[in-house]
């Protein structure tokens, strides 16, 4: 091949390969019956993800800071027991009376918050349970370069770990820090509102084992539902609302310092 | 059509195929099929191992503890709270048996005392509490009231006992200006005690015409108490709109000027 031919072959064969795979992305989509198709009773059974979509409700004044949620779901999830990785974890947040607003989550709260502030120097104090989000517009799925993060049907953020490459890009883009990076598989995790769960009508373990009844979880449409209670009778507010993500876990009684 | 116009079609061709092949063997079979994800993702999670087994499925065996707990205040308290996760307890309750807690350090984790913990919610200090005594020598789990209702209201108020003793307020009893019906201790939501409603109340000691000193501290070393005239301090503000009761700020000022 000479010079002339080679340039010729540089003009023509990447426009070809575009157009080809424009041709067979048309096909594809005249045909729309993808080999290897799961349906979706074979994912979920009887389930039927279309007449569902979760969210979560926590009220702050009636978390005790037990960390019973955060122990717990290590628990289901095989979450590493190392205290530096959460898929739900509780943060107390202390305003003193000097306007310094001081947050700590030792050890995510498993092990309760043994050592205080004196009283005298607390202006307001509270517990804040935090887990990922569940955006409806998740800034983690954009970024994902696979596609192995994404919203399911019911409105739930899930991670591929099979499909993950552990590139951390999601973990950057979170702007409520609910990912990690799992140091076994060293693919992303987070809370999957413990989606095993619920497909089963169960509720998420960290709701399940809530002794005062702080996190609720619902439901965002139907009124028949604990969540559309909660929603009813409590003034909410959401992490971050400024972003756009659309989260959906919402918190009663937050704080202006809650961020 | 010139020569080459045929080549390059063919080679075109040639290279759609390839494209295609290597797609096929690359990209997952059920990719894209409900979103930009692998719908075979969603088997992996949805066949997670459960390990809480939800409340419901105790009542099928302890049906008799279930009815003295959810008669108790741990009515809202879920077995898997205190008996961990026990799913596989009911799969099989004879080779998988849930623990229970029996030591002094488990309780503390929801009732030690915490000042960030909400008001009202039973908190007792660990240290000065019956020390050295396992909880459940007094308290049952499973109906946890007191053996005998508390005498003082610092068992449950303990913010508020803590804050008060600081303050030039110690001396008083909460009865002085709380009236509690017995009721309360048993009850506490039913029957809520009384607050003080108008500034007279506050006037029986710190008005100009008070009687000297008030009869409650005669017993301790009777200090100054800071009069008023009512007619002109202020008058069209209830007294606790500026003076926290519990701790008035006047002694902070006090506090603040001799430094």
């Amino acid at each position: 091949m000479n010079r002339r031919d080679l340039l010729k072959n540089l003009l023509i064969i990447p426009p070809g390969i575009f157009l080809g795979g424009l041709f067979l992305k048309t096909l594809s989509l005249l045909k729309k019956t993808p080999l290897g198709k799961i349906s979706l009773e074979s994912i979920y059974g009887k389930y039927n993800p279309h007449a569902h979509y979760y969210a979560m409700g926590i009220d702050i004044d009636k978390c005790i800071g037990c960390g019973r949620c955060v122990e717990a779901c290590k628990i289901e999830n095989n979450v590493p027991r190392e205290p530096f990785f959460f898929r739900t974890w509780v943060e107390r947040y202390v305003i003193t009376v000097d306007g310094e607003t001081k947050v700590d989550s030792p050890e995510g709260g498993i092990h309760g918050f043994p050592e205080t502030l004196s009283e005298k120097e607390i202006l307001r104090t509270f517990f804040v349970p935090k887990l990922c989000n569940h955006c409806d517009n998740p800034p983690c799925v954009q970024v994902c370069p696979v596609g192995a993060t994404y919203k399911t049907i019911d409105g739930v953020v899930l991670v591929d770990k099979d499909y993950c490459i552990g590139c951390r890009y999601c973990i950057q883009a979170c702007p409520y820090g609910a990912r990690y990076l799992h140091p076994e598989t060293h693919t992303a995790d987070k809370c999957t509102f413990c989606y095993h769960r619920i497909v089963k009508g169960l509720q998420p373990a960290c709701v399940e084992v809530c002794p005062t009844g702080a996190r609720i979880f619902g439901e965002v449409k139907p009124r028949n539902n604990p969540l559309a209670r909660f929603v009813r009778f409590n003034k909410l507010g959401v992490l971050k609302p400024y972003l756009n993500t659309g989260p959906k876990v919402y918190y009663a009684n937050l704080d202006k310092e809650v961020t | 059509m010139p020569q080459q116009i045929k080549y390059l079609f063919g080679l075109a061709v040639v290279l759609v195929f390839i494209f295609l092949i290597v797609r096929h063997y690359l990209v997952s079979p059920s990719f894209g099929q409900y979103g930009h994800y692998r719908a075979a993702s969603l088997q992996t999670v949805v066949s997670q191992e459960i390990k809480y087994g939800g409340e419901i499925a105790c009542t099928e065996c302890h049906e008799d503890i279930l009815t003295l707990k959810n008669k108790s205040y741990h009515r809202g308290v879920a077995c898997e709270v205190c008996h961990s996760a026990a799913y596989a307890h009911t799969q099989d309750p004879y080779e998988h048996k849930p623990p229970a807690p029996r030591t002094r350090a488990y309780c503390p984790l929801c009732h030690g005392y915490n000042p960030t913990r909400p008001t009202g919610f039973p908190q007792i200090d660990p240290v000065r509490h019956n020390p050295a005594k396992p909880c459940i020598s007094c308290h049952n789990p499973h109906d946890p009231t007191p053996p005998v209702t508390p005498k003082e209201c610092e068992p449950c108020h303990t913010e508020i006992a803590r804050t008060k003793i600081l303050s030039p307020h110690a001396p008083l009893p909460c009865t002085q200006c709380h009236e509690a019906k017995e009721e309360h201790k048993l009850n506490p939501r039913v029957a809520l005690p009384s607050k003080p409603r108008n500034r007279e109340f506050c006037g029986q000691c710190h008005s100009q015409e008070a009687e000297s000193p008030p009869k409650i501290l005669q017993a301790e070393s009777p200090p100054e108490i800071p009069r008023v005239d009512m007619k002109s301090h202020y008058s069209g503000f209830l007294c606790w709109e500026c003076h926290y009761p519990h701790y008035p700020e006047a002694r902070l000022k006090k506090e603040e000027e001799t430094e």
